[in-house]
C-alpha cells in the first residue's frame, strides 16, 4: 500500500503576522516556513505505520502547491523520512484550486491512503481533504485522531461531539487528521537531512482550475481593552465584577 | 431561492448551536431577500424540528434513511446537495464543528460553491458576497469574495447570538433515495463521554496550565467549573504530560472554543494556546507572573497563588447562587 501525505507551507505559528501597505497581501519578509503542523503530524504517522513491516505500507509520498520557494520546506519532508516528494508548480489561490491540483496527480498515480491535516494555520479553511475526496469520488473521514492497519485495512478513530468513533471506510480513501494522531512530529536526523538531497522530488505543471474565493483585505483582530487586575487578597472582587459589569454569570 | 441551513441534531435533540445556525440563516436571508429552509436529517420528532420555527426557519425540511445512520460524508453531502437544488438555495449554512467540516467541503465541489469557513459574522456584503473570517489561527481577519453562484458558510460555534422570531414554519418530511455505494463509513465501536458538559458547547471554561504544577491540583479548579456551570480545559503541556485527558486540550492544534467567559489559570498564554481561545467574549487570567502574555488578552485578572485564589473563588460563586 501506499500512502500520500499532502503538506501546506506556512509561517512558523509564532510569526507576528503583517500585511503589507495596502492590507491585500501578507508581508513575507522575515517569515519563517515550516510545514503545517496537522500535516507534520500525518506525516508522522505515516511514516511509524511504515516502519512497520506488518501494515504493508510499501512508501510515503509528499505532494505540495506551491512555488520552487517552498522547495525547503519539501526537502524538510523528505529529511524526516518521506520517500520521494510531488510539487505542483503554482501559488495556491484558494482550497478549490488546490485540491483540484492534488486530485489530478492522485488520479494519475495511485494513492491507496491520502493523508491531510485538518486545516492549515493560515487560511484555517478545513476544505481541502475534504475536496480530494470529492474530486476523486472516494470516502473521506474527518476528524481523524487514529490510524492503524489490521489485516490490510485501515481503522480510523474519529472525533465526534462527546466522543470517538472506530471506523473504517474501503481504500483509496482520504483521511482528515487532527490532534492525537501522533503524539511529537518526528524531527529530522543528520542522516535524513544528507539523504533528503537526493530523493525524487517531482515537479508538475498546474492544470487550468479557476477559483471560487478571493482574499481581498486583511486586517489585524481588533484589540482588546486593558486588563482589569484584581486584588489577589480578595479574588470575590472578580465574581462581582463578572455578574454586574460583564454580566455573563 | 433560499438559504439552506443544515440542523444536525443529536439523538433526536437540537442544541444551541442549531438555533444559532438557524438564526444566523435568517439575518442572511433578510441581506438577500429570501427565506430559510433547515434541513434536519435523521430520526427526530415533530416537536423538536418545529423549535427551529422560532429562530426563523419558514419551512422545515426532515429526512430519514437507514442508510443516513452514521455520518458519512459522501452520503451526507450528496443528500444536502440534492436539497440546495431542490429549494434552488443560493447560500448554504453549516456549523463549522466536525459534521460541517466533514461535509463542506465535497458540498463545495458538488455544487461548485465557493466556501467561507469558519464565518463569525453576517456577509460584509452581498454583491460581491463578501465574507469575514479568521485567518492565521486568529492573528488577522480577511475579507473573502465568494466568486460562485452558490456559497456555502461554515458558522463559527458560540459566534452568533439567537434571534426569536414570528413563527410561520411548515415541516415537510421528504424521501430521499441514497446510493448505498457512497454510506461505505463502517462504524465498529462508539466511545461516548458521559454526562459532562461538551468543551465546544460550554458557555463557561475553566482552563488550567502548568502553573497548577501538578495533576493532584485539579480539584478546585474542577470545582469552579461546577458551580459555575461550566467545563474544564488544559493547555498543552499539561495534556502531553498527561496530566489531563486529551480532549481538554484547547489552543491551535487542540480544541478551538469561544466560551462567553474562559478563565485561565496558570496559563502562560502562548500565540499557540491564545489562538483556541480568542473567540472567547471575557477571558480572565489567573497567574502568579504579572508578565505573563495571557494578560494582554484577559479583560480581568489576578496575580497570584492560584491554590489560594481558587478556593475563594468558589465560595464567591456558592454566596451568589444561594
Amino acid at each position: 500500500m501506499k500512502i500520500l501525505v499532502c503538506i501546506s507551507n506556512v509561517p512558523d505559528t509564532t510569526t507576528k503576522i503583517k500585511f503589507n501597505e495596502s492590507n491585500t497581501s501578507v508581508d513575507t519578509t522575515g517569515i519563517q516556513w515550516v510545514i503545517n503542523p496537522w500535516d507534520e503530524l500525518s506525516l508522522t504517522r505515516a511514516l511509524e505505520l511504515k516502519d512497520d513491516p506488518s501494515s504493508g505500507i510499501k512508501s510515503v509520498t509528499v505532494a505540495h502547491v506551491g512555488t520552487a520557494s517552498s522547495e525547503p520546506t519539501i526537502r524538510k519532508a523528505l529529511a524526516i523520512g518521506a520517500d520521494d516528494a510531488i510539487r505542483i508548480n503554482s501559488e495556491s489561490s484558494d482550497a478549490y484550486y488546490t485540491s483540484a491540483q492534488l486530485a489530478e496527480v492522485i488520479k494519475k498515480e495511485h494513492f491507496d491512503i491520502i493523508l491531510c491535516g485538518i486545516e492549515s494555520s493560515d487560511y484555517n479553511g478545513s476544505l481541502v481533504g475534504g475536496m480530494i475526496s470529492e474530486f476523486l469520488g472516494i470516502p473521506s473521514v474527518s476528524a481523524v485522531s487514529g490510524i492503524k492497519i489490521e489485516n490490510g485495512q485501515a481503522v480510523l478513530v474519529r472525533e465526534i461531539d462527546g466522543g470517538k468513533e472506530v471506523t473504517s471506510v474501503p481504500a483509496p480513501f482520504v483521511a482528515i487528521v487532527q490532534k492525537g494522531i501522533a503524539k511529537e512530529p518526528r524531527i529530522a536526523a543528520m542522516r535524513g537531512i544528507m539523504m533528503a538531497r537526493t530523493k525524487p522530488l517531482k515537479v508538475i505543471e498546474p492544470v487550468e482550475v479557476d477559483s471560487l474565493t478571493e482574499i481581498t483585505v486583511f486586517e489585524k483582530p481588533a484589540p482588546r481593552s486593558a486588563c482589569k487586575f484584581i486584588d489577589p487578597e480578595n479574588p470575590g472582587q472578580l465574581i462581582d465584577l463578572l455578574q454586574n459589569e460583564a454580566k455573563i454569570i | 431561492m433560499s438559504v439552506l441551513v443544515y440542523t444536525e441534531n443529536w439523538d433526536g435533540k437540537f442544541k444551541k448551536l442549531s438555533f444559532e445556525l438557524v438564526s444566523y440563516a435568517s439575518e442572511v436571508a433578510k441581506m438577500i431577500n429570501t427565506s430559510v429552509t433547515a434541513l434536519s436529517i435523521g430520526k427526530i420528532e415533530d416537536s423538536e424540528l418545529i423549535k427551529l420555527g422560532r429562530y426563523g426557519a419558514g419551512k422545515i425540511i426532515s429526512v430519514e434513511n437507514e442508510l443516513l445512520k452514521i455520518l458519512d460524508s459522501q452520503a451526507y453531502s450528496s443528500v444536502i446537495s440534492e436539497i440546495a437544488k431542490k429549494e434552488n438555495s443560493s447560500v448554504i449554512i453549516i456549523s463549522n464543528n466536525n459534521t460541517g467540516k466533514a461535509v463542506a467541503p465535497r458540498l463545495s465541489v458538488k455544487l461548485r460553491a465557493g466556501v467561507g469557513s469558519g464565518v463569525s459574522r453576517l456577509p460584509l456584503n452581498t454583491n460581491p458576497f463578501t465574507v469575514y473570517k479568521k485567518t492565521y489561527s486568529g492573528n488577522a481577519f480577511a475579507h473573502v469574495v465568494i466568486k460562485s453562484e452558490i456559497k456555502i458558510l461554515t458558522l463559527a460555534q458560540n459566534s452568533f447570538e439567537l434571534i426569536e422570531t414570528v413563527d410561520n414554519s411548515t415541516i415537510e418530511k421528504m424521501t430521499v433515495n441514497v446510493d448505498s455505494s457512497l454510506a461505505r463509513t463502517k462504524v465498529q465501536n462508539v466511545l461516548k463521554q458521559t454526562d459532562k458538559i461538551l468543551l465546544t458547547d460550554a458557555d463557561i471554561v475553566v482552563s488550567g496550565g502548568r502553573g497548577m504544577k501538578s495533576p493532584d491540583n485539579w480539584a478546585p479548579l474542577t470545582e469552579l467549573a461546577n458551580v459555575l456551570g461550566g467545563a474544564t480545559a488544559c493547555s498543552r503541556p499539561v495534556s502531553d504530560e498527561g496530566w489531563r485527558p486529551h480532549e481538554e486540550h484547547t489552543g491551535q492544534t487542540g480544541k478551538i472554543i469561544a466560551p462567553n467567559l474562559y478563565i485561565a489559570v496558570g496559563i502562560s498564554g502562548a500565540t499557540q494556546h491564545l489562538a483556541g481561545i480568542s473567540g472567547s467574549k471575557y477571558i480572565v487570567a489567573i497567574n502568579n507572573d504579572k508578565e505573563a502574555p495571557i494578560f494582554e488578552a484577559a479583560q480581568y485578572g489576578i496575580v497570584g497563588d492560584a491554590m489560594k485564589i481558587l478556593p475563594k473563588l468558589i465560595n464567591a460563586v456558592k454566596e451568589l447562587k444561594k
